[in-house]
């Protein structure tokens, strides 16, 4: 009885129930047209012909090339991406110096860039009529529809990654932390391994998932530089391509469903560590 | 004399003073890296051009196909920034203001495009909004998926994430307070949402807008799965880059890539105007 007294004074500065719930309803639609069935449209055609199916076009010898290759490129790229990301953060966030925006500014803009042009300047560069390219040649160095062009490009794809998360959260915590630890006697090493790092250990994980996430399913730059040679430099998005172009449906969903897999783990961590520690507030350029 | 030339360069000054070291160190590296990585090749990319020389630029550009290509790729990634923007402050609006049931699921997963590459989502958009597909034939004779609706479709997927998600904080920071104060001046909900709330809202819609649009214009794997790619009709200027490469025609991809550069340099720079002016009017990002 009194539940009903309640429901009849209405917040003025709140909606109605009814429109909250079309509202809700909207969205939920929006959101299956557009997030949910894509997702399960993955799992479902990679099962279509059974389990015994989705297996066999795993095991095949080729799909076994394109785990490895991947999972080497990406080995590769995030590390370097680290790296990069941790020293950049460090000069962005602990100094005050000319060019800072500038600098920071440059750090994202392989954001906008289309990776089908991060893929073509590394073909310019490495390509048959450039200079570089012949010269490594002749030092039996193939750079451009092998390994090294791929992880090339990932890493150009990937670069803001780390950094981008990195950068705001070290200039929220300041340089008080620091500047005690060196005050105290600690070496600059010291100081970076035993108080910076602690601080921003959980917003570096976050960066290097999503920057994982990115390389292993980078498609548009890779595509460029592959030269998608089977068994040998064709990484698995490379692979679900020409699987899908010889309508082979069952095994092209199938190492597509290995890649959705990867981004549902990658968004579970990454929710489990916002929510746990904050980390990254859920940055919105990537 | 001498005096002033040492207080000009004691005015000028790379870096404040500071006890922490390794500044030099660090900045050395990521501007070496940067400099591999990303700048020289892209000066290689503008340095090719700039050998075509103006007229063989603007003979590339002139061509009838290369127009169709950026037409609609500037034309399908605008519409789809605009579904977004719509779509997208109401999932934002949902997601911060009202409880029910699944919400932090649904709020984790709006990250997915960011999360799922964009091959995978290319194929499933493919195969969902096919004539025989699950939501493309409930949607026959009209035709989605190879036609320029079908591109507007895998972009409104791959830029939702970045409207909700610039949005979204911002309305957590809105203060209840300002609309009770609107309610108790007299303005119905309606009002104080178009009125009130909006206006602020305003500098982070553009935002992501133009962080969405930037990201639609060069999308290429989630793109050409669905575009069904017919010349002049839908295909996108990105897959005519990779085209004209595979015809070793170097030129060609030369010129398309650097007129994109171009504009999304002009993109970048809206974006950090608009947050620039926003700062300064609201005190905000």
């Amino acid at each position: 009885m009194s539940e009903n007294r309640r429901i009849l004074f209405r917040n003025p500065a709140d909606e109605s129930f009814t429109t909250k719930l079309v509202l809700v309803c909207l969205s939920l639609v929006f959101l299956g047209f557009f997030l949910f069935l894509p997702l399960v449209v993955v799992f479902v055609e990679a099962f279509r012909k059974g389990g015994e199916a989705y297996y066999e076009a795993l095991a095949e010898p080729d799909a076994w090339a394109a785990i490895r290759l991947t999972l080497t490129v990406a080995a590769i790229a995030v590390p370097l991406n680290l790296v990069f990301g941790l020293a950049a953060s460090w000069a962005i966030a602990k100094f005050e110096f000319k060019g800072k925006a500038f600098l920071t500014t440059l750090i994202d803009l392989p954001f906008s860039i289309s990776p089908v042009i991060s893929g073509l300047v590394y073909v310019l560069l490495f390509g048959t009529g450039s200079l570089l390219g012949p010269w490594l040649k002749s030092y039996g160095i193939e750079v451009l529809f092998a390994v090294p062009g791929i992880v090339l490009a990932t890493v150009f794809v990937t670069f803001p990654f780390v950094a981008r998360e990195l950068i705001p959260l070290m200039q929220d915590q300041g340089t008080g932390d620091e500047e005690a630890a060196l005050s105290l006697g600690a070496s600059g090493w010291q100081t970076f391994w035993y108080v910076t790092l602690p601080n921003i250990k959980w917003g570096l994980l976050y960066g290097v998932l999503l920057c994982n996430a990115r390389a292993m399913g980078e498609f548009g730059a890779v595509s460029v530089v592959s030269g998608r040679i089977r068994g040998l430099t064709n990484t698995m998005p490379l692979h679900v391509e020409i699987l899908y172009n010889e309508y082979n449906m069952v095994a092209a969903f199938a190492v597509a469903s290995l890649l959705a897999l990867l981004a549902l783990v990658t968004l579970a961590l990454k929710t489990f560590l916002e929510l746990r520690f904050g980390a990254g507030a859920a940055g919105g350029r990537h | 004399m001498t005096a002033s030339a040492t207080a000009s360069k004691a005015g000028w000054r790379l870096k404040q003073p500071s006890i922490i070291p390794g500044f030099g160190l660090t900045l050395g590296f990521s501007l070496a890296y940067l400099s591999l990585i990303i700048l020289i090749p892209i000066a290689g990319l503008l340095w090719r051009t700039a050998d075509l020389g103006w007229s063989g630029f603007l003979a590339i550009l002139s061509d009838e196909r290369t127009i169709r290509a950026l037409y609609i790729s500037f034309g399908t990634a605008f519409i789809a920034a605009l579904v977004n923007v719509v779509f997208g402050t109401l999932l934002a609006w949902v997601l911060t203001r009202y409880r029910f049931p699944g919400r932090r699921l649904i709020d984790a997963m709006v990250d997915l495009p960011f999360a799922l590459p964009t091959a995978v989502a290319g194929i499933a958009f493919a195969s969902l909004y096919a004539p025989n597909g699950w939501i493309g034939s409930l949607f026959m004779p009209f035709r989605i998926a190879f036609t320029p609706i079908g591109i507007v479709i895998a972009l409104i997927f791959i830029g939702l994430p970045f409207v909700v998600r610039t949005v979204q904080p911002i309305m957590e920071e809105i203060d209840r307070e300002v609309e009770e104060a609107a309610a108790t001046l007299g303005a119905n909900r309606f009002q104080t949402i178009f009125n009130v709330l909006l206006p602020g809202l305003t500098p982070a819609l553009l935002t992501g807008f133009a962080l969405a649009f930037a990201r639609g214009v060069g999308e290429y794997g989630s793109v050409i799965f669905i575009a069904g790619n017919i010349p002049y009709v839908s295909e996108i200027a990105p897959l005519l880059i990779v085209i004209r490469l595979e015809e070793f025609n170097y030129a060609g991809a030369t010129a398309i890539a650097t007129i994109m550069l171009l504009i999304s340099f002009a993109m970048l720079l809206v974006i950090n105007l608009i947050q620039a002016w926003s700062r300064k009017r609201y005190g905000n990002v």
